[in-house]
C-alpha cells in the first residue's frame, strides 16, 4: 500500500504520541516501585498498625505481581481512573479537573498576552530593521527570554505589593466578581508572558524580513501594491507560520510554567496541587497531575504539528522530496 | 576557538554577555574565599539586615550571610548546569553518530527514542521523579540530562550523515582506521562546532531548570545553598526583608542574561545556520 508523505508523517506523528503517552504511563506506575519503604507504610503514617499496613496494600493491590499491577494500572488509565486521594478518598480525577480550568485560564491569558504584544513588537521590528526602536526591541527580547518567570513572578509580587501596593497579588479573588479576578491574573500571567513575548517577537521579525526578501513580494512591489497591503495581508501569512508552530509548544511549556506562577501568587491550579501534594508525599495525585499535564503536552505538540502542515503546503511536498 | 572569543567579543551582545559569564564565574569561585563568612553560620541577632559594609548582600532570615551563600549557590548553578551537559552532550553526540552509521532499523528505534524522549516536559518530569524517589542533586542532574540527549542527538546525527560521504573518511578507512578511532578522532572533531554552540546555549536553560526545581523545594537539599532556594526562602520572608529576593533574583538573571548573550554570540560566530533551530 502506498500512502502519501502528508499521510505517512500523520501516522508516524500519532505512533510517537502514543508511544509518549503509554511510556509515561509505565514510568510513573515503575516510579512507585522505587519509593523507599512500602507506600502503604508512608501512607498511613508511623503510628499504622502492621494489620492497617497490610490490608492498605492489599487494597492498594500492592500484594499482586508487578505486571498485574501495571496491566491493572494501564487499564485504569485508559478508563479514566486515576485512583483515589489518599487523605480525602476522592477520585484523583476530580480533584485534577476541579483546579485544570485555573491552570487553563492563567495559561491562556499568557498565550493572549504574549501575542497581543510580541506580534506588533515583530512587525515593527521587521519593518523598521536596524531603528532605534528595533535594536532596544531586540536586547529586550533576549532578556525577556533569559529570565526565569519565577524570578519575574518574584519581583512583580516585591514592585507591586510590597512597594507600590497597586494591584492585589494573591489568590484568585473567587468572591469579588468577575473584575477582580482578572486584576488578579494580571501579574501571574505577565510573569509567565514575558518570555512569550520576547520570542514572539524575535521569531516573527526574523521570519518577517525573510519572507519579504521573496521574489513574489519583489513582483507584488513591482505592481505597485501598498506596503502597508504587502507586510499584513501577503507577507504576514506565510510569516506567521513558525510563530504558530511555536505558540503550540507555548501552550505546553507555560502549563509546566503555570506552577510557578500559582505557588508565588497563591492561586489554584494545578500546580499548586502537585506541589501541596508533594509536600504530603500524596503519590496518586502526583500521578495524575503530572499525567494530565504530559497528555496536555503531548497532544497539543501532536495538533501544533499537525497544524502546521496543513498551514503550510510547502513542508508536504518537502516531505514528499525528503524519501 | 580563538576566532569564535575574538568573534564573540566584536559583538556589543557577546561582550556584554563574555562579561557578566566571567563577573558571575569570579564572584562564584572566588567569593567564599574573600567574604569572610561561613555560608552555613547562623547569627540570629543580625538577621534580615540590609547590604552593609560588613555583609555586602545583607543577611537572610537567620542571620547568615548573603553574599557567600549567593556565590556557593552559584558553584551549585554552573556543577549541575555543566555536569548535566556534560553528560547528554557526550550521551547525545554518541547516540546521533550510532544513529548515522547503524542499519535503518537501529536508526529508527534511536530516532523514536529521541522523540519520546524530547515530548516530556523536562520540568513536569523531574518533579515526578523527585517527588516519588526523593530529592537530590544527583537525580536531578540525572532526569534533566535525559531530557536533553534528544537535543545533541539528532544535530550529531545530522552533522555526522552530511559528514559520512566525505573523501578523507574512506581514505581512513582504506588506511585501516578501526571504527572507534574513525569516529572518536576523525568524526566527532569535525561535528563538534555546533554542539559545542548547542551545549553553551543550553547553560541557562540548566541554570533555570535547577532553580526552578530548588525554588519548589525539591532540587538542592537545605541547608546548602542554591539560588532558587534563597529566591524562595527570600519570597516566604518577604515582608521583613526585600533583600534576599532582590539579590537572589539579580544573579539569576546575570547569569542566565550573561550565558543566553554569550551563547547567541558563539553562535553567530561558529554556525549561523543554527539561527534558525528554535
Amino acid at each position: 500500500m502506498v500512502l502519501s508523505p502528508k499521510l505517512r508523517y500523520v501516522g508516524s506523528r500519532l505512533v510517537t504520541t502514543m508511544l509518549v503517552l503509554v511510556s509515561a504511563t509505565i514510568l510513573l506506575f515503575s516510579l512507585t516501585l522505587f519509593i523507599p519503604g512500602n507506600p502503604a507504610e508512608v501512607l498511613l503514617g508511623p503510628r499504622a498498625t502492621p494489620e492497617a499496613v497490610q490490608a492498605y496494600s492489599h487494597i492498594m493491590g500492592l500484594d499482586r505481581p508487578m505486571l498485574e499491577r501495571l496491566a491493572i494500572f494501564l487499564g485504569n488509565v485508559l478508563t479514566g481512573d486515576l485512583g483515589r486521594d489518599v487523605i480525602s478518598g476522592r477520585p484523583v480525577l476530580d480533584l485534577v479537573l476541579e483546579v485544570f480550568p485555573y491552570t487553563l485560564t492563567l495559561t491562556l491569558a499568557s498565550i493572549g498576552l504574549a501575542i497581543v504584544l510580541g506580534v506588533p513588537l515583530g512587525c515593527y521590528a521587521a519593518t523598521h530593521p536596524g531603528s532605534v526602536l528595533d535594536q532596544i526591541g531586540a536586547v529586550t527580547s533576549v532578556a525577556f527570554i533569559a529570565m526565569p518567570n519565577f524570578v519575574v513572578a518574584v519581583f512583580l509580587v516585591l514592585i507591586f505589593s510590597v512597594w507600590l501596593h497597586w494591584l492585589p497579588v494573591l489568590g484568585v479573588g473567587r468572591d469579588g466578581g468577575w473584575g477582580d479576578a482578572v486584576l488578579r491574573l494580571v501579574l501571574p500571567a505577565v510573569s509567565l508572558a514575558l518570555s512569550w513575548i520576547g520570542y514572539i517577537a524575535r521569531l516573527l521579525r526574523a521570519s518577517l524580513l525573510e519572507v519579504l526578501g521573496e521574489a513574489h513580494i519583489r513582483t507584488a512591489r513591482a505592481y505597485g501594491v501598498p506596503e502597508r497591503r504587502i507586510v499584513y495581508r501577503n507577507a504576514l501569512k506565510l510569516a506567521a507560520i513558525p510563530t504558530v508552530a511555536i505558540l503550540g509548544l507555548g501552550v505546553g511549556r507555560l502549563l509546566g510554567g503555570a506552577i510557578f506562577a500559582e505557588i508565588v501568587f497563591a492561586r489554584p491550579g494545578l500546580g499548586t496541587l502537585v506541589y501541596d501534594a508533594i509536600a504530603v508525599r500524596n503519590y496518586p495525585v502526583v500521578q495524575a497531575a503530572v499525567l494530565v499535564v504530559v497528555a496536555v503536552f503531548t497532544v497539543t505538540n501532536l495538533l501544533t504539528d499537525l497544524t502546521y502542515l496543513w498551514l503550510d503546503p510547502r513542508l508536504g511536498r518537502r516531505l514528499g522530496e525528503a524519501r | 576557538m580563538r576566532d569564535a572569543f575574538t568573534a564573540v567579543w566584536r559583538s556589543p551582545t557577546g561582550r556584554i554577555g563574555l562579561v557578566l559569564v566571567v563577573l558571575v564565574l569570579l564572584f562564584s569561585l572566588a567569593g567564599p574565599f574573600v567574604i569572610p563568612y561561613e555560608p552555613n553560620k547562623l547569627d540570629v541577632l543580625h538577621r534580615f539586615a540590609g547590604p552593609t559594609t560588613v555583609h555586602w548582600m545583607g543577611t537572610d532570615n537567620l542571620g547568615r550571610d548573603l553574599a557567600v551563600r549567593m556565590a556557593i549557590g552559584g558553584q551549585i548553578a554552573l556543577t549541575v548546569a555543566l555536569s548535566t551537559i556534560g553528560i547528554s552532550l557526550v550521551g547525545g553526540t554518541l547516540l546521533g553518530i550510532a544513529a548515522a552509521y547503524a542499519p535503518a532499523r537501529i536508526e529508527r528505534v534511536i530516532l523514536v527514542l529521541f522523540d519520546v524522549l524530547s515530548a516530556f516536559p523536562p520540568l513536569i518530569f523531574a518533579l515526578a521523579i523527585v517527588a516519588l524517589l526523593g530529592p537530590g542533586l544527583d537525580k536531578v542532574i540525572f532526569i534533566l540530562a535525559v531530557t536533553m540527549v534528544p537535543h545533541f542527538g539528532r544535530i550529531a546525527r545530522a552533522q555526522t550523515l552530511s559528514l559520512k560521504q566525505a573523501p578523507f573518511l574512506d581514505a581512513t578507512r582504506v588506511l585501516g582506521a578501526s571504527a572507534a578511532r574513525l569516529v572518536l578522532v576523525h568524526v566527532v572533531p569535525n561535528i563538534m562546532g555546533p554542539l559545542v554552540v548547542l551545549a553553551s546555549m543550553d547553560i541557562p536553560v540548566v541554570i533555570t531548570l535547577e532553580a526552578g526545581l530548588s525554588f519548589l523545594g525539591i532540587g538542592v537539599p537545605p541547608p546548602r545553598a542554591s539560588w532558587g532556594g534563597l529566591l524562595h526562602d527570600g519570597y516566604t520572608s518577604l515582608t521583613q526583608s526585600p533583600w534576599p529576593v532582590t539579590f537572589a533574583g539579580l544573579m539569576l538573571i546575570l547569569a542566565t542574561l550573561g550565558f543566553t548573550l554569550f551563547g547567541e554570540a558563539l553562535r553567530d560566530a561558529i554556525d549561523p545556520k543554527l539561527r534558525a533551530a528554535p
